[in-house]
């Protein structure tokens, strides 16, 4: 006759012994656990000049074809954004197929195929702001993968792996910034990846070789000769929704609080 | 060329361009069969642990359609994955910091307690079953088959002796002891997996497991009751064609009427009490957002009271909760109205899981914009099968066959329990 | 004796056995906890490879074109058009002239408009550029026709 204590015990310890995968065991390295950012020579870091950007779109057109994001498909890694603030405090956003083939209308796109005429004696200001994906210090879309399958290099890029990911979709809601969606192809997910493949052969990412005003810059913080890295030591920098502590690595000269 | 949730989607004002409602009806549907799978579970341990007596028989009845449930409710998963067929990665190499990656593990644990209990329930059906077969000398090919099976899942137990069956009771009490912070767990689970979205500004609020699991246990005892009803009217209309002594059917019609009104009684006792908890978190989570009026209320604001306001407060809380609380708390109460009102709540909490998933994603990120969400009706190609209405009802009709061919197994009426 | 209530745990701890073993043979034996830790780190190694590896299209650099197309090339550069990369207009480089042998020379009005539509917005550079009014400004015809990209201030054609 089994003891009632024995029976307990025993039963606990095949429900916690089966439901424990193997996996477990790998991660109980403490160290390895809360490894912080090690000492990598390298953090690539971005910089926008919203003064700069005219809304040509050739830094989206460069990025679709160099990263082979299917060119007439409605997703592109990164984008550029049009505010118009009139002078009765209203304020117009749009970006036509991500500006793609850039802005060349005064009109803003309202979606279903609508258009607001603005008015240019109306306008108090109105820029361009290129996005892209931050490549967040504190990434909340890797923190939600569920099988690995998006992941953070110490050198900041953030990565997918297209041979893992499952096709939840769980990245691209948690982040804040909008920057991820499904390839069309690979049906994974896909994100602006900093040109891993360029500027690790020191080269630069497309958009910002594309760029004819030099609105955009990608450098490496802990180089201190970088000119990226002392624009953002010695001039007025913003980042985009600071208040989500993402921690992001993509610096703006000339954001408005207007942007959304 | 399309990507996906672009068909669905209309876009208004201005909406990032990578934004459209990725989390279709399957990601509506799947918290809604894992509730039921939860709440079906706790109406059951009301039985096995609190000892109510009078729910002995509905509680075997909950069990087995838990059972059902369980293997439906990762269906509309795998129908919403873009590669289903790597849906074991999440068993495979799980990361532990996404809620979903809980997914694994609780649902492992959860199928193990239950088919554990249901095996200690029905172990002696089992081997009283496999035993005359076994002696049986030469058998049909059906017989054989049922033989197989049956002496499979006794796993070799046959002692059926008092003693033995006294262990199986007490077993069957722990296992539901534990199963219910484990069936707790598996919907609380998946209201974090909203909740925890910082990037999402309707879904994040710690209230979001709470308020999951609450409406989860309300679906769960609803659907059972529902269920209940209808299976006693079958078996009443099937008897009332045989003969009166059948051996199948041994109680007269009145005694399973009589039988029935009690336990429905009771039974929607517990429903009331979880219905009115469930509406008070909602209404304490409104209140919450109009009072504190964080950056997001705006275009919140817009979507609730305005874009959303039938399908919340007419939709969800009028039909969903409201109606079916008046109906259960009116006397003299009917097996008509127990059934009406189930299927409100049923529909309450499909509402609820909607305006959740969908109310989510119907403004965007810039909160300067909009998303309409228009499921797909009539499929033209996979994705707008899976991912449209016949692919949610196909998901919602299966647990009911699955159920049936369960009770060939497990009989959830008329038999000899162990205990 | 051992009691039969164990049964069920058997079976259980069988099935983890054989799901262990899958898992053995199906997980690639580079995946596991990279250096950014536990959390932002859980990954194939491997991919990191992939993505280092993926083919290069632009080159985007200063004087690529120059050695075969000297004319153009200093042309452009003596104009304001000076800023404009070859790749904008004239798509990826490649391996060109290898592999594409041709590179395409895209005369549509948009390519222009994308700059030279005119939206006077302060604060932004785009105020600076001048521009023609598309649907008065010889609508239907290319910009080429009369302007020569390559030199866009001198006489035009």
């Amino acid at each position: 006759m089994i003891s009632r204590r024995k029976f307990l015990k025993n039963t606990v310890k095949g429900i916690a012994g089966a439901a424990l995968p193997i996996a477990a065991i790998e991660f109980i390295d403490p160290k390895k656990i809360f490894a912080e950012k090690p000492d990598a020579k390298t953090r690539w870091v971005f910089v926008v000049n919203t003064y700069k950007c005219v809304g040509c779109g050739f830094c989206v057109k460069a990025c679709k074809t160099e990263n082979q994001v299917p060119y007439d498909a409605k997703v592109t890694r990164t984008w550029v954004e049009r505010y118009v603030v009139l002078k009765n405090g209203q304020v117009f956003a749009d970006s036509p197929m991500g500006a793609r083939d850039g802005f060349t209308t005064s009109k803003i796109a309202l979606g279903e195929n609508k258009f607001k005429d603005i008015n240019p004696k109306d306008i108090d200001k109105a820029f361009f702001v290129p996005k892209l994906c931050n490549q967040c210090a504190n990434p909340p879309c890797v923190q939600v993968c569920p099988v690995g399958a998006t992941f953070q290099l110490p050198d900041g890029v953030v990565l997918v792996d297209r041979t893992w990911c499952i096709g939840c979709g769980y990245c691209i809601m948690a982040c804040p910034y909008g920057v991820r969606f499904f390839h069309p192809v690979y049906h994974t997910a896909e994100k602006c990846t900093f040109c891993y493949h360029r500027i690790t052969k020191g080269m630069k990412t497309a958009c910002v070789g594309a760029c004819p005003f030099g609105a955009r810059m990608i450098g490496n913080i802990k180089d201190p000769n970088d000119p990226v890295t002392k624009i953002i030591m010695t001039e007025r920098v913003a980042i985009l929704k600071e208040e989500y502590g993402t921690k992001p690595q993509v610096y703006y000269i000339g954001l408005d609080r207007e942007v959304k | 060329m399309l990507v996906h949730g672009q068909i669905w989607t209309i876009k208004q004002l201005f909406v990032y361009p990578n934004e459209y409602i990725y989390w279709g009806i399957q990601i509506v549907m799947y918290p809604l069969m894992t509730g039921l799978v939860a709440g079906a579970f706790v109406l059951s341990s009301l039985y096995h642990v609190f000892g109510v007596k009078k729910l002995k028989d509905i509680a075997r009845f909950s069990l087995v359609f838990s059972f059902a449930l369980l293997f439906i409710a990762p269906v509309p998963l795998l129908l919403h994955l873009q590669h289903p067929w790597r849906g074991i990665n999440v068993f495979m190499t799980p990361h532990f910091t996404s809620a979903i990656a809980a997914f694994g593990i609780v649902f492992s644990a959860y199928g193990a307690i239950v088919a554990s209990e249901l095996w200690f329930i029905y172990r002696k059906f089992f081997a009283d079953t496999a035993l005359p077969l076994k002696e049986k000398a030469d058998k049909s090919l059906g017989e054989w088959i049922k033989f197989l099976i049956f002496c499979t899942l006794t796993l070799g137990a046959y002692d059926v002796s008092e003693e033995a069956l006294k262990k199986d009771e007490k077993a069957i009490k722990i296992l539901s002891g534990i199963g219910i912070p484990v069936a707790c767990f598996l919907h609380g689970y998946a209201g974090f997996i909203f909740g925890s979205v910082k990037a999402n500004a309707l879904w994040m609020t710690p209230l979001m497991p709470v308020i999951f699991i609450m409406s989860a246990i309300v679906s769960g005892i609803a659907l059972c009751i529902f269920t209940y009803i209808i299976a006693m009217e079958l078996r009443k209309w099937a008897a009332a064609r045989k003969k009166p002594a059948s051996r199948a059917y041994p109680q007269s019609q009145e005694e399973m009427k009589s039988a029935e009104m009690s336990v429905i009684k009771m039974t929607t006792k517990y429903l009331l009490y979880f219905l009115l908890f469930a509406i008070s978190l909602e209404f304490l989570d409104m209140v919450f957002r109009g009072y504190t009026a964080v950056k997001s209320w705006d275009v919140i604001r817009s979507v609730i009271y305005g874009r959303d306001f039938t399908n919340i407060f007419i939709l969800q809380y009028g039909l969903g909760n409201f109606l079916p609380l008046v109906l259960l708390l009116m006397p003299r109460l009917s097996l008509k109205r127990t059934v009406v009102a189930t299927v409100l709540v049923l529909f309450g909490v499909f509402m609820m899981r909607y305006n959740v998933v969908i109310g989510g994603q119907a403004f965007s990120l810039s909160f300067a914009g909009y998303m309409e969400y228009h499921i797909p009706v009539i499929p033209h190609n996979w994705d707008t099968f899976k991912e449209g209405v016949f692919g949610a009802v196909a998901v919602g009709i299966a647990p009911f066959p699955l159920f049936w061919l369960f009770n060939k197994i497990f009989p959830v009426f008329d038999f000899e329990e162990s205990h | 004796m051992k009691s039969h209530v164990f049964r069920p745990l058997w079976v259980v701890v069988g099935l983890v056995v054989i799901v262990l073993i899958f898992r053995f043979f199906y997980v690639p034996s580079d995946f596991g906890i990279g250096q950014r830790g536990y959390m932002y780190g859980w990954h194939r190694a491997g991919d990191a490879t992939f993505w280092k590896n993926f083919p290069v299209s632009y080159n985007f650099g200063k004087d690529y074109c120059s050695s075969c197309h000297p004319d153009n090339y200093n042309s452009i550069m003596k104009s304001p058009h000076a800023i404009i990369r070859c790749e904008n207009c004239h798509g990826p480089v490649g391996n060109h002239p290898s592999d594409p042998p041709k590179l395409q020379i895209d005369k549509r009005r948009a390519l222009c408009l994308r700059c030279h539509y005119p939206l006077p917005y302060p604060t932004s550079g785009r105020a600076n550029i001048p521009g023609i009014n598309p649907d008065k400004h010889y609508p239907g015809t290319e910009c080429v026709t009369c302007h020569n990209p390559h030199n866009p201030l001198e006489g035009l054609k």
